[in-house]
């Protein structure tokens, strides 16, 4: 039996369907069986950060309205054979899907797929509710920025209101030039702030809206920082213990002599 | 160090996220006890009906918000009393 995991955050735009798309790619690369379901219908978006906007035949509305068999909406991921995508439908509205298909959905995914990852939408009405319905576990996104801290602070009241406890959190974009020089929040002053357990923290990276354009995943680039913040988020929720990722900029001297010559 | 250094040029207190941080505190003190403007301003004309039977209150100044210190919220009311009543007005 696996796990249903939401991925929510009350705000739009700080990171949800690349999260749950990176964390869907890790997991599936340490050869967990994985289903990505994206629960913001009507504003479809995680299949074209995954690459697969082309092979969608049915979606989720399909699947709760009987229209196909759960089976036959899955899309297989490109490069992994254990990770599927189950999308959501564009022409319709949240209230296509009502909390009692989720939850039902949700069961009969988790008696095959090790993870079940929602991407839930942005807000606090139906689709957040469709949303977490049928989870076992929260992961809040938010960014270093006051509305972000705000709106992941209401979804932390909710989600404990909806008795999924003990949500855990990941901090987006985050820049440690801003933080240094005392103009972002840090992580500490987020931990502070909201109180609950972090999960990881994902530096800010041009790399992200690279493999994005792509159709790819960071977390399978090796080179990148926001690929590695996200290998470590996978191994902390497959049970391992893996320190927080060093963010700060390399050294004093060997940075500025990197600089000279033109490195950075 | 690079802390040490801010509060040493006092940009500790200048710097935006604490600014950041500060408003967010607020802010959050009125989600958490969801308190919403009206319900503070309904509140706010009771208080005023209330002490009005005891003394004369200047309503315009009165200032009514909630506030946190460390682990607390407090209701603080500000009332700025004009003049005292000799004996309660029955209304």
């Amino acid at each position: 039996m696996g796990e249903v995991i939401v991925v929510t955050s009350g705000k739009g735009g700080v990171g949800k369907t690349t999260t749950t798309a990176n964390l869907g790619t890790g997991l599936a690369s340490h050869g967990k069986k994985v289903c990505l379901v994206d629960a913001d219908i009507g504003l479809r978006n995680l299949d074209v950060v995954m690459g697969l906007e082309n092979r969608i035949v049915f979606d989720i509305v399909d699947v709760t309205s009987g229209v196909c068999r759960t089976r036959q909406a899955l899309i297989k991921d490109k490069r992994y054979e254990s990770l599927h995508l189950l999308p959501a439908a564009q022409t319709k509205d949240k209230t296509a899907v009502n909390p009692d298909q989720m939850r039902e959905l949700c069961e009969e995914l988790k008696q095959e797929f090790d993870f079940v990852i929602i991407d839930c939408p942005a807000g606090i009405e139906q689709g957040f509710k469709n949303a977490i319905a049928g989870a076992d576990k929260a992961i809040v996104v938010t960014t270093p920025e006051v509305s972000a801290v705000r709106d992941a602070d209401r979804i932390i009241g909710l989600l404990e209101a909806a008795d999924l406890r003990e949500p855990k959190l990941i901090i987006n974009r985050y820049r440690t030039k801003m933080v240094n020089r005392g103009d972002m929040m840090s992580i500490d002053d987020m931990n502070e702030i909201l109180a609950i357990d972090l999960l990881g923290v994902v530096p800010e990276d041009e790399q992200v809206v690279v493999t994005t354009n792509k159709g790819e995943t960071v977390v399978r680039d090796d080179k990148s920082q926001s690929g590695q913040a996200y290998r470590n988020i996978t191994r902390r929720i497959l049970g391992e213990n893996v320190p927080l990722l060093n963010l700060e900029e390399p050294g004093g001297l060997l940075n500025a002599l990197r600089k000279m010559i033109g490195m950075r | 160090m690079l802390d040490f250094l801010n509060r040493f040029f006092g940009r500790e207190t200048a710097s935006s996220k604490n600014v950041a941080k500060e408003r967010l505190r607020l802010v959050l003190v009125h989600d958490r006890a969801n308190v919403s403007p009206e319900l503070l301003s309904s509140l706010k004309n009771d208080l005023i009906k209330v002490i009005s039977n005891y003394m004369e209150i200047d309503e315009k100044a009165l200032e009514v918000s909630l506030d946190s210190n460390d682990q607390q919220v407090a209701l603080v009311a500000n009332i700025p009393v004009k003049r005292m009543k000799r004996t309660k007005s029955l209304a």
